[in-house]
Parts: C-alpha cells; structure tokens; sequence
C-alpha cells in the first residue's frame, strides 16, 4: 500500500471516528454548562460546570431521574435474563437438534422481531390496566421479551451453529457422561455467545421509548429513556436542557462502556446470524 | 485390548436408506484392520457405530466378548482419533491429553506421568501449554493421537485421521502410526479412502461398497486375486487396465492383440463371450527391454502410445483403445463409483525409467499374461481368482502379524501408562 | 478369515419403509427440541399475536377509556373514519418519506463506512470499529436528544456554526416547518442506524473472496467496475437483509418523532398517531385500527421485500 493510500485510509477512519462521537461529545459538552451558558449558541460551554449532574442526582430532578435508573436497570437486566435463558434452550435445538417446525420458529422470530411495537402496545396498554399489570415492573418485562428474545434466538443459533458439536462426540469417547461432556467441553464454547448475546439483548432493552412511556404512569416502573422524555414536559424547571443531557450522559455511559470492553464480541453477534451464506 | 466383532451390523437411516447392510467383520485382537472405500460406503457409519456415537439399526457389535449395542461410548473404553482432531480449543495441549484421565478422576501425578510419556512419544514436549489453534496441521494430530493412546483403551479408532495434512506429512505420520500400534499391539480400526495407507498400514483390508463387504484380506491378496471388478479397480495406483475381450479357444481377442490362458482360467472362462481383461500397468513392459527368458511367456503388441510421463525412477505410458458402447459406459461407471473421472478408454502402461519408447509412436510392447484376471462384465465377478493362493497371502500376513506382536509385548513398551501390557493384563 | 463376495453390479435395495416411520431416536430428539424451544416460541406468540388479535378486536368497537360505558360494536367504521381523514393519510406519507430518505442514505454511507472498516489498517480498525458501535448502542431518546438541541435556536450551535450559509441564520427555526423538521429527524435517525447497515455491509464484504477481486484485476477491470460487477453481486444476500431489516426498523419511527417534535407541524408518523390516539386520547377503538394498519403496512412490506427482491431469510437469518 502506498503511502498516499495509507494517508486516506487514516483520513476515512478519523472522519468515522469523528462522525460517531461528534453527537455524544456535543451533548457531553452540552451537560457541563450552566443555566445561562446553555444559549450561547457556541459548542462548549464557556465555563464548565457540573450543576446539571447534582440537579439529577441530589437536586430537584433526583425524585424523576434515580427510581427511573433503577427501574432501567432492574427491567432490562431480568428481562435480558429471561430471554437469555429461554432462547439458550431454544438455540440448542435449533442448532443442535433435528426436529420439524425449526423454520416455523426461525420465521415467527423474524416476524415477532418486524412486528411494530406500537401495534402491540395499544392493546397491552389496555389490558394491563384490567389485570393490574399497568405502571408495574413485569408489566414491562413481558414486553421487552417480544424485543429481546428474537434477536437472541437469532445471535445464539447463528453462535451455537458455529460450535464443533464433533468435541461432545469426541468427550463421549473419552470418558465423559453426557452432562459431563456439555458441562466441561461445551459450556465453555457456548458461553462467549451467550454472553454476546446477552450485550445485544441488554442494549436493546436499554433502547426501548415506547412501552416505557405507555405501560408507565409513575416512578414504580418508568424506566429512563421515558422519564427523560418527561423532563421536557414537566415544568418543574425553568430550562431542563442541562439536566437532560446530564442524564443522557449517565445513562449512555454504561453501553460505552460495554461497547468498549466487547466491541470485537458484539460486531460478530450483530453480523454472525444476519449474514451466512 | 480386545477383539472386535460384527454379526450382521445393518444401519439403517430415516429414509430407508441402508448405510451399513448385513455387515459381518472379526477383527482379532492386536490386529490393524483398514475400513476402506468410496465416499459414501459406509466406512465411516461403521466405525462410528463401533464407538456408539451411531445406533446400530439390527445385528450384534462385540468388542472383548461383550455386546455392547446399548453401551454409551464412555462405557466402551475405545480411543479414537477425529477426521478434524476434534481437539478442545479452549484446553491447553496438556489438558487436551489428560482430558480422558481427569474424567477418569486419575491422580495430578498420575496424569502429569502419564502424560508426559505421551507427549515424549509424539515429540509434543515443547508445546504441552500452547492452545490448539496455535498448532500446526501435523502437531494437532499428534495431539488427537496423544488423547488417544494416553488411557488403556480396548482399540485405536482412526476416521481418515491425515486427510487434512499435506502429503509429505501424510507419509510421516503413517509410518509415525504404523510404528505406534506395532509398539502398543492394540487392536486398530482405521477408516481411510486413501489406498496407499489402506495397503501400508493395515494387517487386512475391508472393501466397502455402498454399505457392504466387497472383499477382506490382507493387501497382498487383495491386490493379486481381488474378488470383484469393483476391488481389482479400487486398489492399486494407477489402477488396473480393464480392456474388452472376447474369447476364441483358449485366447482372448482383445485390442492388445491376442492373450493366451493357462489351462485353470481358461477353464474358469469357458463358454463365456464377451469379457473384461484386468491387466495391472506393471505386467506391461517395454518389449525391446524383456529378458529372452521372460519372453514366451507373455505376448507382443504393437500399439501408438499418447503421451508419456517419465517419473525419473519409473515411467508410465498411455494407449488409447477402442471399446464397444456398452464396455465403455460401463468402464465409466465403474471409474465414477471409485471417485474417478474417465474421461476416455486408455490403459496405462509402465515401462522401464530407461525405455526410450516416445509420444505419438508407434511402439511393441509385451504383456505378461500370467498374471491377468478375467471378469464378468455383467456381475463384475472376477472368474480367474485363485482362492487358495490368496488365501495363503493372508495366512502369511496374519503369521506375520501375530509374531509382531509378540515381540512388542516382550519387549514391553510402556507408552502411554503402560497402555499396552496393562491393558493386556 | 471371512471373505465376503457379493456381485457387485447388483443394485443395493434399500429396505423400504412405510413413509412416517421414524426411529425412537428422532422421535426422541423431536419431542426434546420442541421441549427446548417450545418455551421461547409460546412466550413469542404470548407477546405478539395475543395481543395483536386484541387489538383487532377492539379495532371493530366504538371504544373509549373514560367512556367505558359506551362502548359498542361498530364494525369497520373506525377504519372507514381513518382512511377517510386525511391525517392518517399525511402521517403515511411522513412515514414514507422518512423511510426511504433514512434508507437510501444510510446504504449509500454505510456501504461508504464499510469500505473504510474493511480497508482501515489493522492498527486503527478496532478505534473504528468501537467507534461506529457507540451511535448503534446509544439510546435513540438520547441521540434525538442531542441532534434536537444542536438544531434548537435557544440551546444550538448549527445556526451560528453554518450561518455563512444562504438561508441560515441565528433566527432560523429548523422545528418551526414540517421540511425542515423532517430533516433533522432524518439527520438523528441517519446517525443512529447507519452503523448497523454498515456493519452488516462489512460482514457481507468479508464474505467475497479476496482472490475474486484479485481474478478480476487480472481481468483489467477498473476500482469502479470490480465493485459493480464483482463486489455488489456477491454480497446482495448481505445488502437485502441490512435493506429489509432497517426498512421495517424506520418504518416503525417513534422515538425521535416524540422528543423531537411531538408530532408538530406535521411530523407525525403512523406510529406516533397510533400512540396518540390511544395512550393520549384513550380512544382505544381507533387507536387499536391504526396499529392494526400499521402491521398491516410492514406486513406488506416485508412481503414485497421477500417475493419481491427473492430475499431468503431462511438462508440468511435461519436453517442453513
């Protein structure tokens, strides 16, 4: 490669670079300045200030944003559990087992995965007022699952598909029980993608608006993306700008950080299923 | 170690389609056994039922005097060595090795000895704490080979173990294996599509064909007095010339001029018209090169020769021949069956490294006929076989067989934790 | 010694069998897959086909939360009042609108970034690779978030940043007219998804055979005809599932619609009237219709992607 050509590729990987953090460090800059500075129609604040984060975590807006980052926490990562667990069992026979309906499960996947959310939320929203399901944590775990658990079928068959199932045969052969033989040869090959799959399935938890904002009425289950959606509504402040993008910082900072440690491990879950030939 | 025996062993799958039918095999114990044929025979569907990774559809698997058709394969005590090493890749080449003896619950130092004998053995000293994939071809073997020969199993199992290698280190590791079960005198299977491994390695020889026994016997027999059209053209490289014939008296016309039968086949092939000559390429040679002495006792042909390949220690030629439709698609058959591509009726011929016999000449050539074989070409039969002298090669090779293991049982090798006199014991 | 002969041209039978019969083995397996996958598969049909079912039920009721009382059988009228305003019809083609300009964009950029990732030097790939992860993994609400506060005139440095440019100003209201909205929500949505075209497009890219490139050098072909005649083709597979799935993704906008504009000068999308209608005005009768014509739409697009371009998912997503 020549060094003209070596210099563009630099070039194109600097301007990715740019264009992916340039939002993030817009509102990163955003979270540092204070109530006055947040009009002066410039990028950085003029003098740094972390007012904005006491607001959300000890100030007046604590009482909105710290139940509703619990609750985040908490929904995502059972919902993500359960999930996790259901398609581990079902990626196993997919990948593993011969049986007929493997496609029909594949396909209602796909289908459960296309579905639009606001369909389902119209009717949900009604019924769990009747059952009591409304403003409650399960309430929004039930539906996170029809979020998470297709596109963890998917990732984890398209890992599971990958792991030479010859290694259980050849266990078997030296020795092992059948539970010795998935415990000590195939556990260990799994794990990395159920793991991965878990990173996605969390991530997309974490992502979802439109549930928490419509099976949510109070801090016992709003989770952050929909209290932050409030922030603008609730008058409560003068300018809620900073305090918003205070909190949006707190709360992208956990899947920077998970982006980071597992880049490598979450592009192959994201492309290993979707693009087998 | 023990014996192997298969009564009737049918594998039959979902769809009725036999893999394995109506198998019948004693392998003794000690004794280097080569499963061998075409893909999709049935070679591999056979080991794999010997180590209980595949049901066996109806008849009786005995390994040691024990019928084991319901055990699970831990409860077979059998080693076997993986097409793809089937090496765990999250274990070090250490743990890969003592795999079989943690399962065991052995004793740390009882594993470390053991092991380490293994891997002096396998020369795999240097690389016992690197992870597999940091392996080359070769060593990965070494270490499937390590697994298995480091617990005092009942018999060796090997499906195709060097096709993924090279063919200088193919040539390596078959001597490498061939001097590993002398050592240890373990019963061995070994499954293989590859005839020089079939015919160096292995104490007799099974030809599979689409899911049964053609033809078991020791190399030599096979090769001189195979039962069938199919084992005469699968053994041997190049293959055995198969030429169309028909017979007058006691000569075949074939499109090498005339072949004359001694009294037994001619016997053998009387009544018959239209036949298959199988005549190896070394029972050719150059004509002007053959002894005075050798002379009469073949024939003399002249014929053009298309190309030919000169080897530096020998040298082969091609001869076109015409053949009827029906000889020749059944020639075609018979070539697409053994995983070849016939694309035109040639025999080939090995001459002398010396002969200065040249391409698009006309050239004599002599032909040895009293080593051909005369077949059926409806049945494929092969009506000249000598039973009794093939017989004799085998009672030679399993003679032979029997005292080396002896000897390496009295010279007691201990690879392997003393898999060889322990597991005898 | 045993030695088998058998004539070898006769023609293996196979043993027949009834058709249906299967060993104790598969049945076995049979009866343990679907125990495995069964659970996965009711909890998937639970969530989305109930529901959905209900909400085609309520759809044919005169239906509103305050008013429980009057609740009432109406047929299709709900769908008939729909389709018959013409606020259903402008949130369609907001929706439309926003899809294709989103989608075009983010395959021609993301083919761009993934050229750049396949190509980047091994030294800077993973940089690249953990930074085009970031918009993937950041939370839509946020990113419509900072890409609403960039654009804002109180709170934004666009204006005064591009002001040089004929037409912007300090004063210029980017969320005061439905163009100039969209194109920030496009802009936000451009931003966040992108990234997962492209990665999808990187692993596509991966899967054409370098030497295929290489022949085609041999060939004379030029940068530009290699990845038109060489590239492109073999990786369609990758490119037709990366366009389904962010088709039907946009397709179903929500989020940024709700921060952005709330739906103000006609920004609204199929989505966001559904949730008006429902959570907002309760009017759980018309509400459920539009969702149910919401999954009637990505139903028939998702159709058209598959008959239409022959995408197999089966094969890409599925059973090998």
């Amino acid at each position: 490669m020549s060094t003209r050509e070596r210099t563009w590729w630099w070039v194109g990987g600097f301007l990715i670079v740019v264009y992916a953090l340039f939002p993030i460090a817009w509102i990163v800059s955003l979270s540092f300045k204070d109530a006055s500075d947040i009009a002066n129609q410039s990028f950085l604040p003029t003098s740094p200030t972390v007012d904005n984060y006491t607001t959300i975590l000890t100030g007046s807006a604590s009482g909105l944003f710290l139940p509703a980052l619990r609750n985040s926490f908490g929904i995502c990562l059972i919902a993500t559990f359960i999930s996790c667990v259901l398609a581990m069992f079902a990626a196993y026979a997919i990948a593993r087992l011969d049986f007929p309906g493997k496609r029909l499960i594949l396909s209602t996947a796909l289908a459960v995965a296309i579905f639009p959310v606001i369909s389902i939320v119209t009717p949900l929203f009604n019924l769990w007022r009747q059952i009591g399901l409304y403003d409650t944590w399960p309430g929004l775990i039930i539906p996170y699952l029809s979020l998470t658990l297709p596109i963890s079928i998917w990732t984890m068959s398209a890992f599971f598909r990958e792991i030479p199932w010859e290694m259980e045969q050849a266990a078997q052969v030296d020795g092992a029980t059948t539970w010795q033989a998935f415990r000590k040869v195939i556990v260990p090959l799994a794990a990395p993608g159920v793991f991965t799959t878990a990173i996605i399935a969390f991530f997309i938890a974490w992502n979802d608006f439109a549930y928490g904002i419509s099976l949510t009425s109070t801090e016992a289950s709003r989770p952050v993306p929909a209290a932050l959606g409030l922030f603008s509504g609730a008058s409560q402040f003068e300018d809620p700008t900073g305090a918003i993008a205070a909190a949006a910082v707190l709360v992208t900072i956990p899947v920077v950080v998970l982006v980071l440690l597992f880049q490598r491990r979450i592009v192959a879950g994201l492309t290993n299923g979707a693009v087998k030939g | 170690m023990a014996s192997i025996e298969m009564r009737h062993i049918v594998k039959q799958y979902g769809d009725g389609y036999p893999a394995v039918n109506d198998v019948s095999l004693d392998i003794a114990d000690g004794e280097f056994m080569i499963l061998v044929g075409p893909s999709g025979c049935g070679k591999s569907t056979l080991l794999r039922m010997i180590v209980g990774l595949e049901d066996i559809t109806s008849g009786d698997m005995i390994i040691g005097g024990k019928r084991v058709n319901d055990l699970a394969p831990r409860d077979r005590n059998l080693s076997m060595v993986f097409q793809n090493y089937a090496l765990y890749p999250h274990m070090t080449v250490y743990e890969n090795i003592a795999f079989p003896l943690r399962l065991a619950k052995m004793p740390d130092d009882e594993v470390r000895r053991r092991v380490t004998e293994a891997s002096d053995v396998l020369e795999l000293k240097e690389h016992l704490e690197r992870k597999p994939a940091n392996l080359s071809g070769g060593q990965r073997q070494r270490v499937a080979m390590g697994r298995a020969i480091v617990r005092q199993a009942e018999a060796f199992l090997f499906d195709e173990p060097l096709s993924n290698l090279d063919a200088k280190l193919r040539g390596q590791m078959r001597t490498e294996i061939s001097r590993l079960q002398r050592r240890l005198g373990i019963t061995t299977v070994y499954v293989t599509h590859d005839q020089t491994e079939a015919m160096t390695l292995g104490d007799r020889v099974c030809v599979l064909r689409k899911g049964k026994i053609q033809q078991v016997a020791s190399p030599r027999e096979l090769y001189e007095q195979p039962v069938n059209l199919f084992v005469a053209g699968f053994i041997g490289s190049p293959p055995m010339n198969f030429l169309p014939a028909s017979l007058e008296g006691d000569r075949l016309q074939t499109p090498f001029g005339p072949i004359v039968l001694d009294e037994r086949r001619a016997a053998a092939v009387r009544g018959r018209d239209l036949l298959l000559v199988g005549i190896r390429p070394e029972y050719f040679e150059d004509a002007s090169l053959v002894d005075d002495a050798k002379r009469p006792l073949g024939s003399v042909f002249r014929a053009r020769v298309d190309v030919t390949e000169w080897l530096g220690d020998s040298q082969y030629a091609y001869i076109p021949y015409e053949a009827p439709d029906a000889i020749r698609t059944q020639l075609r058959d018979l070539s697409r069956e053994l995983d070849s591509e016939e694309l035109r009726t040639q025999a080939i011929v090995s001459i002398d490294a010396t002969s200065r016999i040249r391409e698009g000449r006309e050239a004599d050539f002599w032909l040895d006929s009293r080593k051909v074989h005369v077949f059926d070409p409806q049945t494929g039969e092969n009506l000249t076989r000598d039973a009794e002298a093939g017989a004799r090669l085998t009672q030679m090779a399993t003679e032979d067989r029997v005292e080396q293991v002896q000897e390496a049982q009295t010279h007691g090798s201990t690879v392997g934790g003393g898999a060889s006199r322990a597991g005898a014991a | 010694m045993s030695t088998t002969t058998l004539p070898p041209t006769e023609k293996t039978q196979p043993v027949s069998t009834p058709q249906g019969t299967i060993s104790d083995r598969s049945r076995a397996e049979r009866k343990l897959g679907w125990l495995l996958a069964g659970p996965a598969f009711l909890v998937m049909l639970l969530v989305t086909a109930y529901p959905i079912l209900q909400a085609v039920w309520y759809s044919l009721f005169s239906y509103r939360l305050t008013d429980p009382s009057n609740r009432s059988f109406d047929g299709l009228s709900n769908y008939a009042v729909i389709l018959s305003d013409p606020l259903w019809w402008q949130a369609l083609l907001v929706t439309v609108v926003i899809t294709v300009v989103t989608v075009a964009v983010e395959l021609v950029l993301g083919f761009a970034l993934a050229l750049v990732m396949a190509k980047a030097l091994s030294s800077i790939r993973p940089v690249v690779r953990a930074a085009i992860l970031i918009p993937y993994a950041v939370i839509t609400v946020v990113s419509a978030f900072a890409w609403a506060f960039a654009f804002q005139i109180e709170t934004g440095f666009v204006n005064s940043w591009f002001g040089w440019l004929p037409g912007i100003s300090a004063e210029t209201d980017w969320f005061g007219g439905q163009a100039t909205s969209l194109l920030v929500i496009c802009l936000a949505e451009i931003w966040k998804t992108t990234p997962f075209i492209s990665l999808l497009l990187l692993a596509g890219l991966a899967q054409v055979p370098e030497v295929l490139q290489e022949a085609a050098k041999v060939d004379g072909a030029t940068w530009w005809q290699r990845m038109w005649r060489v590239t492109i083709p073999n990786m369609k597979a990758a490119i037709m599932v990366a366009l389904l799935f962010r088709t039907l993704d946009a397709f179903r906008i929500f989020d940024s619609i709700f921060i952005m504009t709330a739906g103000a000068n006609g920004t609204e999308s199929v989505s966001f009237l559904a949730y008006r209608q429902t959570i907002a005005r309760v009017e759980i009768g018309l509400g459920s219709a539009v969702s149910v014509l919401l999954f009637l739409s990505v139903v028939i697009i998702a159709f058209g992607f598959i008959k239409g371009f022959r995408v197999d998912l089966s094969q890409t997503r599925g059973d090998k």
